[in-house]
């Protein structure tokens, strides 16, 4: 391993900039001559739009334009759409109501989008907003997924029949239900995995710019996929022809997933900038982030677990009620099905699985992916399963799952996936060493003596990453391709530029992919740029999410480096002299083999682009490659959490106390990057465990609208986290890595909720895990588990 | 419209504003001194604190004229020379930021931990001084070792302190 190769924790390249303030986010950009747009939002859940009167505001100081949903429509502005297509188990498709960006005729949820106004500044477009008459027919709402679907509940879209997108299933339902007849013990329970909002700490923002010379658009945003969104904006929502539309996602503050989707505002801000001659900027404030983001989670979920006489796993039963909110999200009816049954198997062997999903329209904001999508449900239904069944059966949780373990490789579950690699014990082992578990019960019998509840709970995840091949998520109703595409342009010099299709929001991939390319071509990570988040640089890329980054992203410049190499050799030969065939590359070396006859990569660089040593007929000058990277198979990192925690009965405050993350992510580029993406899964799993909850009340109103009322985690809220690895090279891709970025956020919410439970004695506890939800919980613990 | 003047990063400035701008919005639209961000509506994030006379404020609570006459220091004002000030060398050594967007903000808070409460910070202290910071990002771990990191250099650099 050299100093930045493969394997080092390179202090990030990036940092520079951000520690000095000179990142550039969206918002710092300004266009000449921009106007600000203010979006008018309904402050009602659930309305028929009478009329909307903007007579009054359009005379308002500064205002530049006023737009409602009927201007769009007479531009035949196309509708937001939802790129995965589900069949209900009927065969019938998906049921999708309609979702223009700015609403026509109705609105469905608290922060829908009413009226645009475009105005000089800021203040002048809030006040004209202000001013806009709007006429509601005030409807009934209907908020929680599992009320949505009851006869006489309020019809959200009219084409979805009781609220009801689809009605999915996955797995073999008649082996699973032999698997339980056959079953001498069941385990039975009821989930709610709680809705979160995503909350980067920096908002959404866009602007839209038109150039009338040559009727180019560029629009800035907040984008986790910059390509995806200029596709979808271009063939679908129909704003401009691909070639004339640019996409810019610079610097951006985190996403989680939030920002993968394509939202009202940016479609706005493009469109309205032609439409006004004039940049038009917008920034989110949180209150509209809290309204409009795309939440996540959001299930309601009867799970069973059917167990032989030794305590094998012989079937799950899986019944999930997956609110949507009131549209469906860019890619919002893959969470809760693809992204969800297919990780029930967890890492366990299990013969039979029959998962069934309702997806149901509510007035509520549109739910899509948040960090994990769909893997951190089902992992808290197996998870929280396994220790409970664990606990009936009266047998340790660790060696319940010790016992039910997928051993050999690869695994085919019965829910689609095949796992390619991984050693769960060898993991379990090291977790339980680390979190010195054998002493457990002293450290409890310690607590006690204070009047502390003390628990402990496991989590042994697993998820698929990678995402994804493009063959199999399209014969599951994607509707797009899910490989990676990357360029690596060899200057005259030997410095290098990465063009990827990722899109870097925190996960450092500017000092990450230059570590791949010092690593394969031997040269200074300093002499290597890596750029993205443009449109015009790039010519297309899927995207950052699903922990996809390394496992397709790196593996497509890694192809890339590939043909760099192979060219080289060829002017290597003509440098060198010698045939192509024995030209050998290392160390940042062309070699004749068995002689010292060499060329650095720089100096072979150089000749390719003066193309003295060779002629036109015999080789191409130019030394860059291109490459295209589709994925084989998801990749599959797992691990174990173990999470201690310490509940003062008397307060209901939960105190973690250690919390233990032993990981296979297989090849680790930079372990500093991957420990911190574990940390930040963690401290979000945590959230999701303890704090963090989006509530409407009865008439769809957000009543947690602010980090005044949403809890976001604080710094005093978690420990120090002990974080080690196991590795298991993923044999699916060329580098065998398997990704890292959701590990903390899918693991950690059932670790928590176990040890609560364990601490408790008792299994009755929701997320959040607030104090008053645990205070209350306490209360039903018996005084004798408290003083044992 | 009310004159302001005072003096940002040493550097004395005057504008005419609208009397309900408020600091961060002057100093990231008036001044362009983008590194102070707004990262909510309500005071909490804290990804809007600057120095104002020394102390850690969130931008976002002060109106542009409350500061008047007054010596305030933005993230931009940090590095001396090109040189980093130890706080944001030792995140950058200790991985204290990811998407970097709360990272001028806890920067600016920390060295003002450091100043009320000296070189010498244990891990409680910091998490509870960082109450005000909201980072998604890190989970805090690596953000405390920084602040504990760079609250031991600062003691080793008092010219790069006395120069803020």
């Amino acid at each position: 391993m050299t100093a930045t190769g493969i394997g080092a924790p390179v202090r990030r390249k990036e940092d520079q900039r951000f520690v000095t303030g000179q990142g550039r986010y969206v918002d710092d950009f300004n266009r000449p001559g921009q106007a600000h747009a203010y979006f008018l939002r309904s402050p009602h859940a659930h309305a028929t739009i009478r009329s909307i009167d903007t007579s009054a505001a359009a005379a308002m100081p500064g205002v530049v334009a006023i737009f409602t949903g009927e201007d769009l429509a007479r531009d035949k502005v196309g509708g937001l759409i939802c790129g995965w297509m589900i069949h209900s188990k009927d065969g019938s498709p998906m049921k999708a109501g309609p979702h223009p960006a700015l609403a026509q005729g109705k609105v469905r949820y608290v922060g829908d989008h009413v009226a645009v106004v475009v105005a000089e500044t800021v203040s002048q477009a809030k006040d004209a907003a202000e001013a806009i008459v709007v006429d509601y027919d005030v409807l009934p709402a209907v908020v929680d997924g599992v009320a949505a679907q009851k006869a006489g509940a309020p019809q959200v879209h009219e084409v979805a029949e009781d609220n009801t997108v689809f009605r999915w299933h996955l797995g073999d339902k008649d082996a699973t239900d032999a698997a339980f007849a056959r079953a001498k013990h069941v385990t039975t329970i009821d989930l709610v995995n709680n809705r979160l909002v995503p909350n980067p700490i920096e908002p959404r923002a866009a602007i839209g710019d038109y150039d009338p010379g040559n009727e180019n658009l560029t629009l800035y945003t907040t984008s986790q996929n910059p390509h995806v969104a200029r596709l979808v904006l271009s063939a679908f929502i129909g704003i401009a022809p691909e070639h004339k539309l640019r996409v810019i996602a610079p610097d951006v503050g985190g996403g989680f997933g939030s920002k993968i989707f394509i939202y009202a505002e940016e479609t706005v801000c493009v469109w309205a900038a032609r439409k006004v001659g004039r940049p038009v900027k917008w920034t989110s404030d949180r209150t509209e982030a809290f309204l409009s983001d795309a939440h996540g989670r959001d299930h309601a979920t009867h799970a069973e677990m059917a167990l032989d006489e030794n305590g094998r796993i012989l079937g799950l039963r899986v019944q999930t009620v997956a609110n949507l909110g009131a549209y469906l999200s860019t890619f919002s009816s893959s969470v809760p099905t693809y992204l969800y049954a297919p990780l029930l198997s967890g890492s366990y062997d299990i013969p039979a699985i029959y998962a069934e999903v309702d997806g149901v329209y509510t007035n509520t904001a549109p739910v899509d992916a948040y960090r994990g999508a769909g893997r951190p449900e089902a992992t808290f239904v197996i998870e929280r399963l396994a220790e409970v069944a664990a606990r009936q059966i009266g047998m340790d949780p660790a060696k319940f799952r010790r016992k039910n373990y997928v051993r050999s490789f690869p695994h085919q579950t019965p829910v689609i996936m095949t796992y390619d690699a991984g050693d769960y014990v060898t993991t379990l082992d090291k977790a339980l060493e680390a979190a010195d578990y054998k002493n457990f019960g002293r450290r409890k019998r310690e607590s006690a003596r204070s009047g502390k509840l003390r628990g402990i709970g496991f989590s042994s995840y697993i998820e698929a990453c990678g995402i994804a091949p493009s063959q199999a998520v399209g014969s599951l109703g994607a509707g797009v391709g899910l490989w990676e595409s990357a360029e690596v342009r060899v200057n005259p010099t030997g410095s290098i530029e990465v063009l990827t299709g990722s899109h870097s929001h925190g996960q450092g991939h500017e000092t990450t992919f230059a570590q791949l390319v010092s690593d394969r071509l031997g040269v200074s990570i300093d002499s290597v740029s890596i750029v993205h988040g443009d449109t015009d640089k790039v010519q297309f890329g899927m995207g950052t999410y699903g922990s996809r980054s390394g496992a397709v992203g790196m593996s497509a410049i890694a192809k890339a480096i590939d043909k760099v190499i192979a060219k080289g050799k060829k002017v290597a030969a003509h440098v060198l002299e010698a045939s192509e065939g024995d030209i050998e590359f290392k160390d940042g070396k062309f070699t004749v083999a068995g002689t010292d006859r060499s060329a650095a990569f720089g100096d072979i660089a150089l000749q390719a682009y003066i193309a003295h040593k060779f002629s036109g007929q015999d080789l191409e000058p130019g030394l860059k490659e291109g490459a295209f990277y589709d994925p084989t198979n998801f990749t599959f990192p797992a691990g174990v959490h173990i999470c201690e925690l310490e509940i003062d009965p008397d307060t209901g405050i939960v105190s973690i106390e250690r919390w233990t993350a032993v990981d296979d992510f297989g090849v680790i580029i930079n372990p500093m990057i991957v420990e911190g993406q574990v940390h930040g899964g963690i401290a979000q799993g945590v959230g999701q465990a303890l704090h963090e909850g989006a509530f409407y009340d009865a008439s769809g109103q957000l009543v947690t609208a602010s980090f005044m009322d949403y809890r976001m985690p604080r710094a005093a809220d978690l420990p120090s986290f002990v974080v080690e690895t196991t590795v298991t090279p993923c044999p699916s891709n060329p580098l065998g890595i398997k990704g890292c970025g959701e590990a903390g956020a899918i693991a950690a919410p059932a670790a928590v909720i176990n040890a609560i439970t364990d601490a408790l004695g008792h299994e009755d506890i929701a997320m959040p895990a607030t104090p008053q939800n645990v205070w209350r919980a306490a209360q039903k613990t018996p005084m004798r588990m408290a003083a044992e | 419209m009310a004159t302001v003047s005072l003096t940002v990063n040493g550097k004395p400035v005057s504008a005419e504003v609208d009397p309900r701008t408020l600091l961060v919005q002057f100093v990231r639209e008036t001044l362009r001194l983008t590194g102070t961000h707004v990262g909510c509506d309500t005071s909490q994030c804290g990804s809007c604190v600057v120095h104002v006379d020394g102390e850690a404020v969130k931008a976002c609570t002060l109106l542009a004229v409350q500061c008047d006459g007054t010596q305030v220091t933005t993230i931009e004002g940090l590095a001396q020379g090109g040189e980093l000030h130890p706080m944001q060398a030792a995140f950058r050594e200790h991985h204290g930021l990811q998407c970097g967007y709360c990272t001028p903000g806890m920067i600016m808070s920390a060295i003002d931990i450091v100043n009320r409460k000296g070189n010498a910070l244990d891990e409680t202290t910091i998490r509870a001084e960082l109450e005000g910071n909201l980072c998604r990002c890190t989970g805090y771990h690596n953000i405390v070792k920084a602040v504990a990191a760079g609250a031991q250099a600062m003691a080793q650099a008092p010219l790069q302190q006395a120069a803020e």
